[in-house]
């Protein structure tokens, strides 16, 4: 496991990374530990097909999404800093932070928290989760247990409730508002012990 | 200058002497000084003064859920049912029971994330993070410098584990490696104690005897109590020197990992050792790669096949003292020894099991894990049922679809027909 201040020594930009994302120098190191087993072949990198080989990861319904959130369109590879970067939305919120006006929203804000969500519905990232996407996400959800007539109206019925301007996709302020009880926090973020 | 130098070269004499004549000589007789003892009750008290003082620099130390020390995140336990349920009753037109609501899906993508930091298995596979530390830096990466005399008491072990118990390890080591003598030292070398429990069920002549394994070390612990054959891996490099040399004392049986891929040429060898009834017993690690003492992982069915009887034995390394685990991804065997022999003190428990026989209607595999789950609830480790070889392997197609099966009843469960579906 090496001693704490080799190993962030030679992960390149951590203090930048530390301040962007929040995370603790132990945070770093067991993300980077994480990302080197990953990594099995050592290239630096993350592609796929590691994501992939998490057992638990490829039972997920969803988790070809989840993998596909951590690569940028066009993009095959994942370094460690938008590993960490991505990671970082999980964070807890940070309840004593203080609202700096110039400083950018953090990553791990409540909003920041359900654009991420959103993105896992709005795949082609035009900003609306229009019906057809929700219909996708709904067959991975429920796989074939269900049939195209049931989908189609549970999609119905979830556009029809929180669609508020009538355009027959739901907007990212929509998914906002829709959602607005619900305790993102809690819901949305990962605690590391110690 | 010169005179500087002879006394500290006169030291070093010294000193080698006091280590020959401390070590060596009541290793080669089997004679215990009590020095070891004495040592481990020391190096207790030590360590848990030096926790304390940590914990009390720590002040605004949350309390901590109690979870498995080796977790590295804060994993809620709860079934799908629960977690969705509590995700929806914030939601305003909560339908209780079915109906799909958009903040379903940060169930999975929470679930989704969570292994992606951390999944069961390979949380066996990486060390055990401990909660005290043990002042080996290695161990934990929170504790970082909380008072001076702390600093000086770390910086006081690490010039004893560097300068006396290193070079004594490695002198240790590199002699004399042929008899059961050698093992005996270079247990002391490790500065090993061991503790055997249950001596008459130690395995005997004609049998097979079976145990966890958690580094290469288990042989030295094992074969410190008896003489065992060995099957194994033919490894290169320094391993492969002291195989040599240990294949010449007694008669053993070495395969490359590519031959223990023909299972019966394996088999009728180990067949054949074993019915000769003045060979030594066979020592098998069944599991076939390293777990991190903290479970036992399915053990592969071969050894159970060939018959005979099997002699259980559960070890189990304390790891408050060092961590014996070696990640054969992470390290290789040089930086291991090194960190074994740099390590306090390896404290670990050896218990011998009632052997054990194949029964009528029994098959392999069935007596496989009955043999586990003995040693596993001997040792107080967790018994798994997932394979060591998951390490390597893909997942089923199966499995997810148990998922979309217990999302869609939640969903589809309560009374459909009545739903009505006319578009806005």
């Amino acid at each position: 496991m090496g001693s704490t201040s080799s190993t962030l020594l030679k992960i390149p930009n951590v203090e930048v990374l530390m301040q962007e994302t929040g995370f603790s120098p132990a945070h770093i190191i067991r993300l980077h530990d994480r990302f080197k087993a990953l990594d099995k072949e050592g290239r630096g990198h993350l592609c796929p097909q590691d994501f992939g080989a998490i057992k638990e990861l490829a039972m997920n319904p969803i988790g070809d999404r989840i993998i596909g959130a951590f690569f940028s369109p066009g993009k095959e590879t994942v370094d460690f800093h938008t590993f960490v970067k991505i990671l970082a939305h999980f964070r807890p919120v940070d309840k004593d932070r203080p609202k700096e006006p110039n400083s950018p929203e953090p990553i791990n804000s409540r909003s920041n928290k359900l654009k991420f969500a959103f993105q896992l519905y709005d795949q082609d990232k035009d900003g609306k989760i229009s019906r057809d996407e929700l219909l996708k996400v709904l067959r991975s959800m429920l796989g074939m247990q269900v049939t195209e007539e049931q989908l189609e109206s549970i999609a119905d019925r979830t556009i029809q409730e929180a669609d508020l301007d009538r355009d027959e996709a739901i907007s990212f302020e929509e998914f906002r508002k829709s959602l607005e009880k619900v305790n993102i926090d809690h819901k949305m973020s990962i605690r590391f012990l110690r | 200058m010169e005179g500087a130098w002879e006394i500290a070269f006169v030291f070093f004499q010294v000193w080698l002497s006091i280590v020959v004549g401390l070590i060596m000589l009541p290793a080669m007789f089997g004679v215990s000084l009590g020095f070891t003892d004495i040592y481990i009750k020391v190096l207790v008290k030590t360590l848990e003064w030096a926790t304390l003082r940590i914990q009390r620099g720590q002040k605004e130390q949350a309390a901590l859920p109690s979870q498995s020390a080796n977790g590295i995140i804060e994993k809620d336990d709860g079934s799908m049912q629960e977690e969705i349920g509590e995700l929806r009753r914030s939601h305003p037109k909560n339908l209780a029971g079915g109906d799909f609501t958009l903040c379903d899906a940060f169930y999975f993508c929470k679930k989704g994330i969570e292994n992606i930091v951390e999944d069961q298995v390979t949380q066996r596979f990486t060390s055990e993070e401990l909660a005290s530390w043990n002042l080996l830096t290695r161990t934990n990466n929170n504790f970082c410098y909380i008072s001076v005399r702390l600093t000086i008491i770390w910086g006081l072990g690490v010039f004893i584990r560097y300068c006396i118990l290193l070079p004594l390890s490695v002198k240790n080591w590199l002699s004399d490696l042929v008899h059961i003598t050698c093992y005996r030292i270079c247990a002391r070398g490790l500065s090993a104690t061991i503790r055997y429990h249950n001596k008459e069920n130690r395995p005997k002549k004609g049998g097979i005897c079976v145990a966890n394994h958690t580094s290469p070390i288990d042989i030295v612990i094992l074969a410190n109590d008896g003489c065992y054959a060995m099957v194994g891996q033919v490894h290169g490099g320094l391993m492969g020197v002291l195989q040599r040399s240990i294949v010449r004392s007694c008669p053993h049986v070495w395969f490359e990992r590519s031959e223990m891929k023909d299972r019966h040429a394996v088999a009728k060898r180990l067949k054949d050792h074993i019915a000769d009834k003045t060979k030594l017993p066979i020592l098998i690690f069944p599991e076939g790669t390293c777990i991190n003492n903290t479970s036992v992982m399915m053990f592969k069915k071969g050894s159970f096949e060939i018959g005979g009887t099997i002699y259980p034995v559960a070890i189990k390394y304390d790891p408050q003292f060092g961590d014996a685990f070696w990640n054969s991804a992470k390290y290789n065997m040089v930086s291991y020894l090194l960190r074994m022999m740099t390590s306090w003190a390896i404290v670990c428990n050896v218990w011998y099991l009632p052997p054990m026989t194949r029964q009528d209607g029994e098959d392999a595999v069935q007596f496989a894990n009955r043999v586990k789950s003995a040693i596993a609830h001997q040792g107080g480790l967790v018994d798994l049922s997932w394979d060591g070889g998951l390490k390597r392997e893909k997942v089923k197609e199966s499995l997810k679809e148990e998922q979309q099966k217990m999302y869609s009843s939640m969903i589809i469960g309560s009374d459909f027909n009545e739903a009505s579906v006319g578009p806005a």
